[in-house]
């Protein structure tokens, strides 16, 4: 006997409807860094772009960051904790794996039972779970999506190391997803290039990250121009109708590239949130989008440009409008 | 090509993705000691050879070419 499974019918489109960030207390200059290490300012400046990056104390950890950044989010989106029946909290730095974080959040935020998970695409996995909320909400099996991106990249840092020790940083993003009749999250363009599985790693045994510098570098310059058209392609726009180019903040050099082959006209914002930031890694697309919305660059109802992009090699970007 | 014609073009290369001063980009000069040019810029002029010159320059070779002569001597075998 043959029974035909019925699906539920989903919704047109998905939006996000708020977006929150959560930057540590602790701002560490270049000034201070090269107290600690064999660096300097101009050096630092020059390299990465970075000029400052926030470092987490103690208590402010994965959870405490990422409830911190969803509940804003929350508050932003107008829904209730209640609306939301889906959590995606993408994060490279947990310390310990089992559990996954995403239900304890959810818990700590009041929201009721949810599907709750961890994603790991490296610096990517913010645009992994947005597709992947977006898309639930479009299929039905999920209303509404709280996504966050948190990171404690300093518990993975090897502080001797001047070329990750000087980049990466703590923080969190998040964003909540419902429902559209004018869809507002487009298509997203993701893939990997497993080959380079060691480029960005923290390798076995090891309690520290290790990045092929050059290597990541010329792959991201190189490669991901592609994705990035693909994701205005698929999404039905251009260059042109981009008001926001809010590329993964990994290096200042990167964005300047990826934006000067991309050709946007000069009204385009580009973020450059990584001058105060550092890479934040699954944090740094929200807290980018974050900033730009709270320093009115970006306004609400602009056509963003996003792409994640980092351990894998992995790759993630969309066009999305902006709450 | 010949080793100056590669001179030539390498020396554009590196004023356009670097400032080097064309005179300056001579067999014996060191890209990082000579020319301040940094590990980033490197790759920026490794993808830019490859454009111009058709040779591909995998990472693990890049760290192999430390002067402006390295270059050319690469360049030259692995032309084609």
């Amino acid at each position: 006997m043959t029974h035909t499974i019925q699906l539920p019918t989903g919704a047109r489109g998905a939006r996000i409807l708020g977006i929150g960030a959560y930057r540590p207390r602790r701002r560490v200059t270049n000034d201070e860094l090269a107290t600690m290490m064999e660096t300097n300012d101009e050096w630092i400046q020059s390299r990465v772009g970075i000029a400052e990056r926030r470092w987490a104390s103690d208590d402010e950890t994965l959870v405490e960051m990422a409830a911190a950044a969803g509940g804003k989010a929350l508050a932003a989106s107008g829904l209730a904790a209640e609306d939301v029946d889906l959590v995606i909290l993408a994060s490279a730095s947990l310390q310990a794996p089992i559990p996954g974080i995403g239900p304890q959040v959810a818990y700590k935020l009041g929201i009721p039972r949810p599907g709750a998970f961890d994603l790991n695409a490296g610096c990517a996995g913010f645009c992994y779970a947005l597709g992947v909320a977006s898309d639930s909400i479009r299929t039905g099996s999920a209303r509404n999506a709280l996504v966050i991106g948190v990171e404690r990249l300093t518990d993975v840092t090897d502080l001797a190391d001047r070329s990750t020790a000087v980049i990466f940083a703590d923080g969190a993003g998040a964003a909540v997803i419902g429902a559209a009749d004018e869809p507002g999250i487009g298509p997203v363009v993701w893939g990997s290039d497993g080959d380079q599985h060691n480029a960005i790693e923290i390798a076995a045994g090891s309690a520290t990250m290790t990045m092929a510098g050059q290597a990541v570098y010329r792959w991201a310059t190189t490669k991901l121009t592609e994705t990035l058209i693909q994701a205005m392609d698929r999404a039905g726009v251009g260059p042109a109708d981009i008001d926001v180019f809010a590329p993964h903040q990994a290096n200042l050099r990167i964005i300047e590239s990826m934006t000067k082959r991309l050709g946007f006209p000069e009204s385009t914002v580009v973020a450059r949130d990584i001058v105060q930031s550092g890479n934040t890694s699954a944090a740094s697309v929200p807290l980018a989008l974050s900033a730009l919305l709270e320093s009115g660059e970006a306004k609400s109802g602009d056509l963003a440009l996003v792409l994640g992009y980092g351990a894998g090699l992995t790759f993630a970007g969309q066009v999305l409008v902006l709450p | 090509m010949s080793r100056e014609e590669i001179q030539t073009g390498l020396a554009e290369i590196l004023e356009e993705v670097a400032g080097v001063t064309p005179a300056d980009a001579t067999p014996e000069k060191s890209f990082t000691d000579d020319l301040d040019v940094d590990s980033l810029s490197m790759v920026e002029i490794a993808t830019a050879v490859e454009d111009k010159f058709g040779v591909a320059i995998p990472d693990d070779e890049l760290g192999n070419i430390k002067t402006v002569g390295d270059a050319i001597t690469f360049i030259e075998k692995n032309q084609g």
